[in-house]
């Protein structure tokens, strides 16, 4: 017997329960996640420019 | 106490941070299959609801969280308003979007679950009620916080909101016993003790602190997004103020 036929009647109602919530939280990690990584490189790069050093400063 | 302000620094969290997230992350992850196994294998079904019962041990750690991620930020608000500590402005920016997500989840598996058991997606009672207005006031916050570029006044004003809107979170929690509404009252947190069999308890805890793990884990990535954002503006400044000052001197950048 399948999973989808041992849950009954309401199987569509208990799989599209736990489909969206996967979508949600897949979206949000990933939304989360990307931003992370941009914030990440925007930050690398400004710091390899030596932004916000000051002038006659070496980097280690 | 001591330790706790320590950590309460940007640069200290991003090293702290930088080291406990994997664990969190595993030990989320770890606790979300088991749970889900147990859940899906292991509990019964209900006497009454039958399968549908399945549905619970996902709604049930939404709407906590959604709850518990109000409640991070109510706090937060109050290290903005009264310390006007930089990271707990982080931390509340950080927590809308998660908490939002929870509250839309607990909204989106409680309408699937209302039409097979009370034959209806919505009714307007206390309980529904009240978790759509957390929703809309966690999507207000949101964009109360896009709105204000400055983040330090940003801060201040979405701290306001977001203590107003606290009032929400005790009418959410006791809608069920102050109105007579078509929602059930609690029955895993409440005076006597739940009323739920470990069968089916057990699975739901386990779930709710896998869950619980997961949003802090992804908090935390947040923050640290948060906190590197706020460097990049600071230096994006800075850099700005640079290329300025030599302009007006004629030099080359």
């Amino acid at each position: 017997m399948s999973i989808v036929s041992s849950l009954g009647p309401h199987a569509g109602f208990i799989l599209a329960s736990y489909g969206a919530s996967a979508l949600v939280l897949a979206g949000l990690t990933l939304a989360i996640l990307r931003d992370h990584r941009a914030q990440k490189q925007a930050l690398d790069a400004l710091e390899q420019r030596g932004a916000g050093r000051r002038p006659g400063r070496e980097t280690s | 106490m001591a330790s706790l302000i320590d950590l309460a620094n940007p640069t200290r969290f991003m090293r702290f941070s930088a080291v406990v997230l994997p664990w969190l992350a595993a030990a989320s992850a770890v606790l979300v299959m088991a749970g889900l196994y147990l859940a899906w294998f292991v509990a019964p079904s209900d006497y009454q609801q039958g399968e549908t019962i399945r549905i619970m041990f996902i709604h049930v750690p939404a709407a906590w969280l959604a709850m518990m991620f109000y409640s991070m930020m109510a706090v937060s608000a109050l290290g903005t308003l009264v310390w006007r500590h930089p990271l707990a402005d982080v931390a509340q920016k950080a927590a809308a979007p998660i908490g939002a997500c929870f509250a839309l989840v607990c909204l989106i598996t409680g309408a699937l679950w209302g039409k097979p058991m009370w034959g209806t997606y919505w009714v307007w009672d206390a309980r529904l009620t009240s978790v759509l207005v957390l929703l809309l006031i966690y999507l207000g916050i949101i964009a109360l916080w896009r709105v204000l570029d400055e983040p330090l006044r940003a801060a201040r004003a979405v701290a306001i909101l977001t203590l107003v809107g606290f009032v929400n979170v005790p009418i959410i929690k006791f809608s069920v016993d102050w109105w007579n509404t078509l929602h059930q009252p609690a029955s895993v947190l409440r005076m006597g003790g739940p009323t739920i069999h470990p069968s089916m308890l057990w699975p739901l805890l386990i779930l709710a602190v896998g869950f619980t793990l997961f949003a802090l884990a992804l908090h935390m990535v947040g923050m640290r997004a948060e906190i590197m954002r706020r460097r990049v503006r600071t230096l994006t400044i800075l850099e700005a103020e640079r290329l300025d000052r030599l302009a007006t001197q004629g030099l080359p950048a």
